[in-house]
């Protein structure tokens, strides 16, 4: 998995490429979050747009990313899901706790 | 049916390495029978997590244990048996990750994706030899023919 982080404004747009699973891919994504909130970077969009494989352990890495991040205050959305990673977070029910979002420009101008 | 059944076992040890070994061995029996790429996805999915269910549940990831992996292959259906050296499970008996108090939880989805994506899936004792974990996926003769 490759991870790539950018600013728009006080957004962090958080572009992932490859698989979110079991070991280094959840690693990876943790640690990303980790450090973005320790530096007080609370507002923060994963780009899944490149996402080829999630497992029931990266949407636990998902959810825990989210959590930790609306604990600390702050706001974890989504963007460009495929489809699928949208068929796994519709079963799941996910869907009805994510924002998620098809469009950057919208999803970055939603952030408070 | 079963003259042209296809089936194929590994064995494979308790560490997580040998997750991507079960989709490489399961994409190598499935291939050559055609199925649409929404079901391999899904079957894949269901090898990994009941291999990964296996390796940390089931062997505990003690290496000198086992999960052996089979798959079969028929016009109607394709079978997986994921069995492990453990002691088992009651899948009954693993929470609803769809409940509101479960829904925010970061484990405890596998069972449910594998339920979500095969026909139909069991787990049950073997004597003196841990556990066994069936799924089975039947196949319509339209997903044959489509990705023809």
């Amino acid at each position: 998995m490759q991870l790539k982080t950018r600013k728009i404004g006080e957004v962090n747009v958080v572009d992932i490429n490859g698989k979110i699973t079991l070991g280094e891919g959840n690693i990876i994504l943790r640690d990303t979050i980790r450090n973005l909130l320790s530096r007080g970077e609370k507002k923060i969009l994963l780009n899944l747009g490149d996402v080829t494989y999630i497992d029931s352990s990266g949407i636990g890495e998902l959810v825990s990313s989210f959590t930790t991040t609306t604990n600390q205050g702050g706001q974890l959305k989504l963007l460009n899901l495929t489809k699928k990673v949208q068929d796994l977070l519709q079963i799941t029910k996910l869907l009805t706790v994510f924002e998620v979002f098809t469009n950057e420009g919208q999803a970055v101008s939603s952030f408070k | 049916m079963k003259g042209t059944e296809k089936k194929a076992s590994v064995k494979l040890r308790s560490n997580f390495d040998s997750v991507e070994l079960a989709e490489r061995f399961f994409h190598s029996v499935i291939d050559q029978s055609r199925i649409q790429d929404s079901d391999s996805h899904r079957m894949e999915m269901a090898v990994r997590e009941s291999v990964i269910n296996a390796i940390q549940h089931g062997n505990g990831c003690d290496e000198s244990k086992q999960v052996e992996l089979s798959i079969s292959v028929t016009p109607a259906k394709i079978t997986i048996w994921v069995r492990d050296e453990g002691h088992g499970f009651d899948a009954g008996s693993v929470p609803n990750p769809l409940e509101e108090n479960n829904l925010l939880k970061t484990s405890g989805r596998g069972i449910f994706i594998i339920r979500s994506f095969m026909d139909e899936f069991s787990v049950r004792r073997v004597p003196n030899n841990g556990s066994e974990v069936v799924m089975v996926k039947r196949l319509s003769s339209n997903s044959n023919s489509n990705s023809r």
